[in-house]
């Protein structure tokens, strides 16, 4: 029982770590640099891509064995975009202002890779149940990501958690300076790096083999 | 070919089809296209009315802080008639479609009752606020452009709307750069429009400074700015209400 549990969940686990679709498969970063500046806008994002992820591989899967081949990435793309409308509809409606804040990204949803990604790899070829599960995963990892980068962006570049002050600003009478950089999209690929740099390191064989000048030639010769 | 008398076995057929069948092809492209519309439709018209009100939220949200930052009191809303200047009513909500070669602006259709808003300080005329609209580069800007009692001076200039792309055309909402519409002039003494952003650095009192990478945004607010102050804008209700303060 316990096993079967874990083994049910795997794919919900793992993507948030080991197989990260940011950090290891590098997917999905455009963003993750845009929105990154607040915890908020982080978080938001954070849903909206896991809402469309999991219906998405949810509905696609569905359907899978009746998509013609021929047309599968049209009707992937199809449903995608039309959930990315209905959730950037939602946010126009309920959370207004936090959907101005994100302006485009949430309609660029339809472009990240990690949506696309998951339909095609693994919707496709697997059950509703287990897909809907890989979508809820692939997005938390994302999730996972945005956060904690969103979280350090927003402490040291402006001293505030979610808007609450957690470091005293200087011009507040306090002691903290806020990194300018911090708020500037290179800092989260300063930081995005620095994580991919750190989950290698705990985990080493996701390192990519380096390619020597022979490798490039034996491959351009296949 | 037939794929069954009655509907059940007709969609059983159809499903067990070969996928490389062309029925299927484009039976499934069909289907999942309609489910998606349908899905699209039903959640933009079920939601618009709630996106309206917060569209109409922000705007007077804009007008609010744009007074605020002139520090002056509330403007009365006027009903003017747009034609001939004079005081209206009532709206009978009727547009005129604007002939291409007039439509600056590029909006295709204007009301012909508009809302203005009067600001009065000790009985004299303070500020009047007129809500304009016009194409940018790739979307309708809304907003407010606000003039000084003289009529001929920018008091300040606000967008509430847009769909402009982010971080280039979105800096026309930025403080930095409404500020520089603040005091700038409209016309010369023969009544002719000069105001409008140019490219690079704005010279003398009827150029503000464009935005690089902006251009055609900035090129956008030029237009709409210049016909709402002209004579298919409020260019007449502004001639009377010169004409009211001179008598």
């Amino acid at each position: 029982m316990n096993w079967r549990l874990k083994s049910g969940f795997k794919p919900v686990i793992e993507p948030i770590l080991v197989n990260n679709p940011v950090t290891l498969q590098v997917l999905g970063i455009c963003s993750a640099l845009a929105v990154t500046t607040s915890l908020a806008t982080s978080l938001v994002m954070s849903a909206a891509l896991i809402c469309v992820l999991t219906l998405s591989n949810g509905i696609i899967s569905v359907i899978r064995e009746h998509i013609p081949k021929s047309i599968r990435l049209i009707v992937q793309i199809t449903i995608i975009a039309s959930l990315v409308i209905v959730v950037d509809q939602l946010l126009q409606a309920y959370l207004f202002d936090m959907s101005k804040r994100l302006s485009v990204f949430v309609g660029l949803i339809v472009t990240n890779c990690i949506v696309l990604g998951r339909a095609e790899a693994f919707a496709m070829k697997n059950a509703p149940g287990a897909s809907l599960l890989d979508g809820l995963g692939n997005g938390l990892g994302y999730a996972f990501i945005l956060v904690t980068i969103g979280a350090v962006r927003e402490l040291l570049g402006n001293g505030t958690l979610l808007g609450a002050s957690v470091f005293v600003r200087a011009d507040d009478g306090g002691w903290f300076t806020p990194l300018g950089l911090l708020a500037l999209p290179p800092s989260a690929f300063f930081l995005l790096g620095l994580l991919v740099w750190a989950v290698r390191t705990i985990r080493p064989e996701q390192v990519e083999p380096v390619l020597t000048e022979n490798d490039g030639n034996e491959a351009a010769r296949r | 070919m037939s794929l069954g008398a009655n509907p059940l076995s007709w969609w059983r057929n159809f499903l067990s089809l070969p996928n490389t069948h062309p029925i299927k092809t484009i039976g499934v492209a069909l289907l999942v296209a309609l489910v998606c519309s349908l899905a699209v439709s039903y959640t933009a018209v079920t939601l618009k009315p709630l996106r309206e009100a917060n569209r109409l939220k922000e705007s007077a949200a804009s007008m609010f802080k744009l007074v605020e930052t002139l520090a002056l009191g509330f403007p009365k809303p006027r009903l003017i008639t747009l034609a001939d200047g004079h005081y209206a009513d009532r709206d009978p909500g009727t547009r005129a479609v604007l002939a291409t070669e007039r439509d600056l602006a590029q909006i295709g259709e204007r009301e012909d009752v508009a809302t203005v808003y009067e600001l009065y300080e000790d009985g004299a005329l303070a500020l009047v606020i007129l809500p304009v609209r016009g194409t940018g580069y790739k979307s309708t800007l809304k907003g407010y452009l606000a003039l000084k009692a003289d009529l001929n001076t920018v008091a300040a200039l606000t967008f509430h709307e847009h769909d402009e792309t982010p971080g280039i055309g979105t800096r026309i909402l930025e403080d930095a750069w409404t500020a520089l519409w603040r005091g700038k002039r409209i016309a010369d003494a023969d009544g002719v429009i000069w105001l409008e952003v140019v490219k690079g650095e704005g010279r003398g009192v009827f150029e503000v400074d464009g935005i690089s990478g902006a251009t055609r945004t900035g090129g956008g607010v030029s237009r709409l700015v210049r016909f709402w102050l002209g004579p298919d804008g409020y260019g007449p209700y502004l001639k009377q209400l010169k004409r009211q303060g001179s008598s």
